[in-house]
């Protein structure tokens, strides 16, 4: 070390040599340990085999009217429900405005779509190229998940204020279309995203 | 209060040792000789049951481990055959379970002891600063352990309270997935809790070193609140607090025992007799019965991120406690009118918790017929909890003229005042 830094260095008027180390140094440290500590937290999340599972194919050939259906995608439950005439009815002659939550929470539009029932229905399922599919029936097809947005329990069917779904562990209240109206769930049930690969198979994810 | 150590190495071996390693002087002078005030009554004996209960849980656990499977296809029989074919499988994991109960009953009396005697006041904030870090470890180990059997209560559980995390916006819902290991509640999700619920307790065997540490320096608080003058004031730990304190776990093993032995699903639900099934939800949903106060607290906001704050908070109140009750006198025995609002406060307790164990929209036998529900109950035992330590405590000290407080912790057990009396006859 020089006189010169010394003297710099004790005045404070110029960082020294020594100033320089300590902050290499510290900043060296602070760098390898985030290095390190990363995949110690990282590997806490979904793995490669979990998130290789991500997609789920549902038969709907089957399904009546009025006919309910849970399904795991994603290791979560996800309903399928190919509602009455009447249901979709009541579902579409909701004031969006009046709503607790007003976004579609649908995976397929994108955020801040308004929670109108043709933006919860599978209206909004990509169709792949070549399958022909009836509107009617895309229409009253639903699909979300069957976690309430409270704490994720399993609400259930045919239950409630709306005769739709009905959470039974903190009292929320869904419609047909799945969304929240009374209660302390804070969202409408989500919309996974759809694909019609053919005309009697829906795949999510 | 940790004086010059009076221990003195007799053998060659231990005078060897001592210059050494100076074990022996340590557990000398924290646990024979050390100098504990005379007056402690049953009430201090929990620390000791806690230790107890700290090291049953820990060598019950590690037995268990050897025979679960942390698997979601296998962990519920794995329960299942240590209790029918494992040898003596039933005792210990009987032990393990009831000792989780026995472990809060125990930390429950410590801590409402602690809040009657004014022991977070200066200068043991720290102690019971590190005491309330080992109450919450305790409550993560319990609600890691709960899930392990993966029955339906293990596994609705497990959902509930991940979920509430996702109350936190932007931030909640990686954070919900990062703890799970994939889209929900599944097998890498209990794998990582049995890991966790494996760590814990070391976790709190080293800060109960540090809350003893932290005990041994300004020494016992007593039911007298005041602090230890002179010698006259205490008495050595062994042979007359390992014998009051012996006696007390005796009787606790009792009880134990009887929770072990005739009634060992008593605190247990039903509902975790069913393996775990993600498909349906049972149709109520209550954690164990030392959580119940905090699950009434987070049900009683209409609001999800307002409930789980005022569940966290309900807790996180308790480290500031120490500077939260401004009164002087330690002691409620010694304050006429807080030793009322605690009597309250432990009677909200019990109301918060038996208003978790039910429906909210039940109404409560006997206010039925004014139109109380369990939900509003909890409300209003809510408000009394936080206005406790936010209103009362602070208010009191400057309010509050406390009663007579005798002159020293001697003249407490044997009458009179202790500068008139100097040679005062030995206590017993």
């Amino acid at each position: 070390m020089t006189e010169a830094t010394q003297t710099n260095g004790a005045h404070g008027e110029e960082p020294s040599r020594r100033d320089f180390i300590y902050i290499a140094t510290g900043g060296t440290l602070a760098v390898g340990g985030a290095f390190t500590i990363w995949p110690f937290i990282d590997q806490m999340n979904p793995a490669a085999d979990v998130l290789a599972l991500a997609s789920t194919e549902v038969n709907i050939s089957e399904l009546e009217e009025g006919q309910e259906i849970t399904v795991i995608y994603r290791e979560s439950p996800h309903f399928v429900r190919r509602r009455t005439a009447a249901e979709v009815e009541s579902a579409r002659d909701v004031n969006v405005a009046s709503l607790p939550d007003r976004d579609a929470r649908n995976f397929n539009l994108g955020d801040g779509a308004p929670a109108t029932d043709e933006n919860r229905s599978a209206l909004t399922a990509e169709i792949a190229e070549g399958v022909e599919i009836d509107d009617a029936l895309r229409a009253s097809l639903l699909v979300t998940s069957a976690n309430c947005t409270h704490l994720g329990c399993v609400p259930t069917e045919g239950a409630g204020d709306y005769n739709a779904w009905f959470c039974p562990c903190h009292g929320s209240h869904y419609d047909t279309s799945g969304r929240i109206r009374r209660g302390p769930a804070p969202e409408n049930l989500s919309i996974p995203i759809m694909t019609f690969i053919s005309a009697s198979v829906l795949r999510l994810g | 209060m940790s004086g010059p150590s009076t221990y003195e190495p007799k053998t060659g071996f231990t005078k060897w040792l001592d210059a050494r390693l100076p074990i022996v002087r340590l557990g000398w002078d924290s646990f024979v000789d050390f100098p504990t005030p005379r007056n402690l009554n049953y009430w201090y004996t929990f620390g000791g049951i806690l230790s107890v209960c700290l090291v049953i849980q820990i060598i019950t656990g590690i037995v268990l481990a050897m025979h679960y499977v942390p698997h979601i296809d296998h962990a519920f029989a794995s329960v299942q055959r240590i209790d029918r074919d494992v040898n003596f499988g039933w005792l210990i994991r009987s032990i393990h379970a009831v000792g989780a109960s026995m472990f809060f009953l125990a930390v429950y009396m410590h801590i409402f002891r602690g809040l009657y005697y004014g022991s977070y006041k200066a200068p043991r904030e720290l102690l019971w600063i590190l005491g309330v870090v080992i109450y919450l470890l305790m409550m993560a180990a319990a609600f890691l352990g709960y899930v392990l059997p993966w029955g339906q209560m293990s596994y609705w559980g497990a959902m509930v309270i991940t979920n509430l995390l996702g109350a936190f916006p932007i931030i909640g819902g990686p954070i919900t997935e990062w703890l799970w290991g994939g889209f929900s509640v599944g097998n890498a999700t209990l794998n990582r809790f049995f890991s966790l619920h494996y760590l814990i307790p070391f976790l709190i065997a080293g800060v109960v070193a540090l809350h003893i540490w932290a005990l041994h320096v300004p020494g016992n608080n007593n039911p007298t609140g005041i602090e230890v003058k002179s010698n006259r004031d205490t008495l050595p730990f062994h042979p007359y607090y390992t014998s009051k304190d012996g006696f007390a776990i005796a009787l606790f093993m009792v009880i134990f025992a009887f929770f072990v032995f005739y009634w060992p699903d008593a605190l247990g639900h039903s509902d975790n007799f069913i393996p775990a099934d993600p498909l349906v939800t049972p149709a109520l949903i209550v954690p164990e019965w030392y959580l119940l106060p905090f699950y009434a607290i987070l049900r009683a906001v209409p609001d999800k991120l307002g409930g789980v704050l005022l569940m966290f908070g309900s807790i996180g109140i308790l480290f500031v406690l120490p500077w939260l009750d401004t009164s002087k006198v330690r002691s409620m025995r010694y304050r006429p009118l807080a030793r009322w609002f605690f009597g309250f406060f432990v009677i909200a307790c019990l109301g918060l918790g038996w208003a978790g164990a039910e429906l909210p929209d039940t109404l409560v036998p006997g206010l039925g017929a004014l139109g109380v529900d369990f939900l509003l109950l909890g409300r209003v035992l809510t408000v009394y909890y936080f206005a406790y330590f936010l209103v009362i405590l602070p208010l009191l000290g400057f309010v509050e003229k406390p009663s007579e407080r005798p002159a020293s912790i001697e003249a407490s057990v044997l009458g009179g005042s202790s500068k008139s009396a100097p040679a005062a006859a030995p206590a017993e």
